[in-house]
């Protein structure tokens, strides 16, 4: 099986490429359009801002092959807010995959909640194979300051000033705003389920 | 539920771990990538990597260490010293580095935390503040703690939140390597202070002291380096006693 981690210039995207070395997977970190049309797996990874993100997905195409992709999906942090249609970092138009918003965290009181959130968090309301074998104390570790609405796409949530979309799930698009490369063996799990779809 | 976090510094020179008591004499603890994997499965919530010699010696941290770093974990890491420019941040998340931690760079040209932030997006940027008490008033310290400057604390606190910094790492030089406690005061007053979360370090001595941190703290994060690389408080151990003490943390 052959595994296609999208490359683009933002941040962090070696980490995933690691992780899946970790669990004896064939990957590789690419941004050409044919490589990644003939992958079994997509991960699509990310940390970083969104508008910079979309314009070099542009630069390359990737804004249009992405949402036609077949095989299985796996957006991660960016990776999912950038399947939505929009977001609110950068007033940016999206890659549209999941009908959904991106909004900013408004912290209500800067004693309990700051932002960004960053830490380990629970996930809540799981519902997928791809969690397979986890539960409501399976903790994963967050960084970011956009989040996904709730929708009828999300797959377990995660509470933090509101409840968000922890996952989401749409044919064969798949999303995480935690990183799955980053939180121990509960990210190894998901990322070990998510090969073995 | 969000939980407070563990985060076990190790302090490189020269590719090989140290922790200065004061920052002044330095004492060798180890290989850092056998050091982070085995705090990795001890259940630490993140580590941060600081080149302790890279600002002095205007030296930039090794990419390589952080590549094997990355190999070698599955949670978070930072990555901090001799940061100074957009490019050099670039090179280290490429490397593998999750957040990079810029300190003395930032006094000098505050802008940097701007551009940064801009390029990388917030969350991957901390910046390091070593505070000093002189006469009742709190001073950022540069360079390792050695060089004073006129900067107040709080006020620069204040500024690196507008300026889009994603974290604050607080060291207190006065408590650094005494074992007596966080600096419980200054860190409550700046954590409330801020809209982004603020990691504790300098002056953990033993299980209670975490506890104080996180409570009359009110810190997010509590980083310490001596006492969890001379195993005098196993990472277990410690997680256990605050989710008694009803913290929640990572088990």
């Amino acid at each position: 099986m052959q595994v296609a981690i999208i490359k683009y210039n933002a941040g962090n995207v070696q980490s995933v490429l690691y992780a899946l070395e970790r669990l004896g997977a064939e990957a590789v970190l690419t941004d050409d359009l044919e490589a990644i049309s003939k992958a079994d797996k997509v991960i699509f990874p990310g940390q970083g801002e969104a508008s910079s993100a979309m314009r070099y997905l542009k630069e390359k195409k990737l804004d249009k092959l992405i949402p036609q992709l077949k095989q299985d999906f796996f957006g991660v942090c960016l990776g999912q807010q950038l399947l939505c249609a929009h977001s609110e970092e950068g007033n940016t138009e999206c890659l549209g995959v999941f009908p959904v918003e991106v909004k900013k965290f408004k912290p209500e009181n800067s004693a309990d909640f700051k932002v960004p959130h960053i830490g380990w968090n629970n996930l809540e309301n799981l519902k997928s194979p791809l969690l397979e074998g986890l539960d409501d104390t399976a903790f994963v570790y967050y960084v970011h300051s956009y989040y996904c609405e709730l929708s009828e796409f999300s797959i377990a949530s995660t509470d933090y000033i509101l409840p968000f979309s922890a996952l989401m799930h749409k044919a064969n698009f798949y999303a995480m705003q935690a990183h799955p490369e980053k939180s121990g063996l509960v990210g190894e799990k998901i990322l070990r389920n998510f090969l073995e779809l | 539920m969000l939980t407070k976090r563990i985060i076990p510094c190790l302090d490189i020179k020269d590719g090989r771990t140290v922790k200065g008591v004061n920052f002044v004499q330095l004492r060798d603890a180890g290989d850092p990538v056998e050091l982070a994997k085995i705090y990795s499965d001890e259940g630490a919530d993140e580590l941060v990597f600081l080149d302790i010699t890279a600002t002095v010696d205007k030296r930039k941290t090794l990419a390589e260490l952080v590549t094997k770093v990355a190999k070698a974990i599955n949670i978070p890491f930072t990555v901090g010293g001799g940061i100074s420019t957009v490019e050099d941040v670039k090179v280290l998340l490429n490397a593998g580095a999750d957040k990079i931690s810029i300190n003395s760079a930032a006094v000098k040209n505050p802008q940097i935390i701007d551009e940064m932030a801009a390029e990388f997006g917030s969350q991957c940027i901390v910046v390091a503040i070593d505070t000093r008490n002189v006469d009742g008033i709190d001073f950022v310290h540069t360079h390792g703690g050695r060089k004073p400057t006129l900067l107040n604390t709080q006020k620069w606190a204040k500024e690196i939140n507008e300026r889009g910094g994603g974290e604050i790492l607080l060291t207190s030089m006065d408590h650094d390597g005494t074992k007596s406690g966080f600096a419980n005061e200054i860190t409550a007053e700046i954590s409330s202070m801020l809209s982004i979360p603020v990691i504790a370090s300098g002056g953990a001595g033993n299980i209670s002291h975490f506890k104080d941190v996180f409570t009359f703290g009110k810190a997010d994060a509590a980083l310490a380096a001596s006492i969890f690389h001379f195993k005098e408080i196993p990472i277990p151990n410690l997680k256990k006693y605050l989710q008694i003490e009803g913290i929640s943390t990572r088990i």
